[in-house]
């Protein structure tokens, strides 16, 4: 961190005895690390990217994600909103825990580390609640009928005034009861939520749900591992393992780590949630 | 043989303890980043929230425009988490552009690729 702009030759530099990068060995791997990790996320994203661009059509996230616990739905957005609030909170908590590291400080460290580890513990559980949610679906989900548009496939809307709609999208409606009834009574077809084969959402593209659940999911598993790194380190951290080393950089370490989860989330939001 | 990382009397990353004096003024920078962030993220979701990609099912002609906004804010977004908050802006040149260089090259290259490859797929299947 800081401080290392003072100048050297080169020549001193790289005439072996010392590292040219000015970076302890487990600092510059642990960079390798991320960057291939991030060639797998970016290859995941770019698969998404790939199915978007080849349907042309896709699910609206404000749509999809509308739900806020205890509220129901007709949120558009803020229940990610606030996940991608905790994780940044989260990310910020740890830089602070590197700062209180860098100044020798152990019970800052312990401080900031610990609120880092609750902060990820609430990520992770935001998920599972968000993953719930997409799984069980809408309360009526999506049934399929002898129509044209949108392929057959109608959304199933309550109306203010009592009894049920269809909605085939783009402002297409069936809003006669005699023959929303009908329809309703003997579906071709029906989904509810979503899984590995079929989804509500978008029920001709498959690879919506596929891609939800793979890459939030990776994203996820990258998370818990990072909260159960950091509580290894917290722990040595209380038992004084650094205070000996005379250093804090394995924090720093895991902070490089923790700050790559929050740097993918920040890429997920934009393309699955935002646009 | 010499370990170069355990040799606290050079400057590594290891010794680059700081002061308090230091320490404050580095805090100042964190808490500065956060707020730029949240401020990205309020503005994205209030903007995700009220401008539409249909009215009535018509497309929104001008949703180009917030697609680019939202993806140049997410770049802004990288920007800071990379350079500020894992230190990658204080570190040394060479290891700045030997991080970012290979994976910009390699990430351009596969998004152009993919999304040429899916767009040429769609027009095919959708004709």
């Amino acid at each position: 961190m800081a401080g290392h702009s003072e100048n050297v030759d080169s020549a001193t530099l790289w005439g072996g005895n010392g590292s040219p990068f000015r970076l302890s060995y487990g600092k510059q791997w642990m960079w390798f690390f991320l960057v291939s990790d991030a060639l797998t996320f970016g290859g995941l994203l770019c698969t998404y990217g790939y199915f978007r661009h080849q349907y042309g059509e896709w699910p609206i996230g404000e749509e999809v994600f509308n739900a806020m616990p205890f509220l129901g739905n007709g949120f558009p957005l803020l229940y990610v909103a606030l996940m991608t609030f905790i994780l940044i909170v989260s990310s910020v908590t740890m830089v602070l825990a590197v700062e209180a590291g860098h100044r020798l400080d152990k019970k800052g460290v312990i401080k900031w580390l610990t609120l880092t580890v609750i902060g990820g513990a609430f990520f992770v559980g935001s998920q599972g609640w968000e993953w719930y949610h997409f799984i069980h679906g809408s309360h009526y989900g999506v049934i399929l009928t002898p129509e044209l548009m949108n392929d057959g496939w109608a959304t199933i809307r309550e109306v203010a005034s009592g009894g049920f709609s269809l909605d085939y999208g783009h402002g297409q409606m069936i809003t006669d009861p005699a023959l929303v009834s009908q329809y309703m009574a003997e579906p071709l077809g029906a989904i509810q939520g979503a899984n590995m084969i079929e989804n509500e959402y978008a029920p001709m593209i498959p690879q919506f749900g596929n891609l939800f659940f793979f890459i939030t999911g990776f994203h996820g598993f990258h998370v818990l591992s990072g909260v159960f790194i950091n509580l290894i380190v917290l722990l040595n951290v209380k038992k004084g393992v650094y205070d000996e080393r005379g250093h804090f950089e394995m924090v720093e370490k895991v902070g490089l780590y923790w700050h790559f989860v929050d740097l993918v989330w920040v890429f997920v939001f934009t393309f699955f949630y935002l646009v | 043989m010499l370990r170069d990382d355990l040799d606290l009397d050079k400057e590594y990353s290891l010794s680059a303890n700081h002061d308090d004096e230091h320490g404050k003024a580095l805090r100042k920078k964190i808490w500065k980043v956060t707020i730029i962030l949240t401020a990205i993220t309020v503005v994205e979701v209030i903007t995700g929230g009220s401008i539409k990609q249909f009215y009535d099912g018509a497309p929104n002609e001008s949703w180009w425009m917030i697609k680019w906004g939202f993806i140049l804010l997410t770049l802004v977004k990288a920007g800071y988490i990379v350079l500020s908050f894992m230190h990658l802006g204080d570190e040394r040149k060479n290891f700045r552009y030997m991080v970012l260089g290979p994976y910009i090259l390699f990430i351009a290259y596969l998004i152009f690729n993919l999304l040429a490859e899916a767009s040429y797929w769609g027009e095919i299947i959708h004709a």
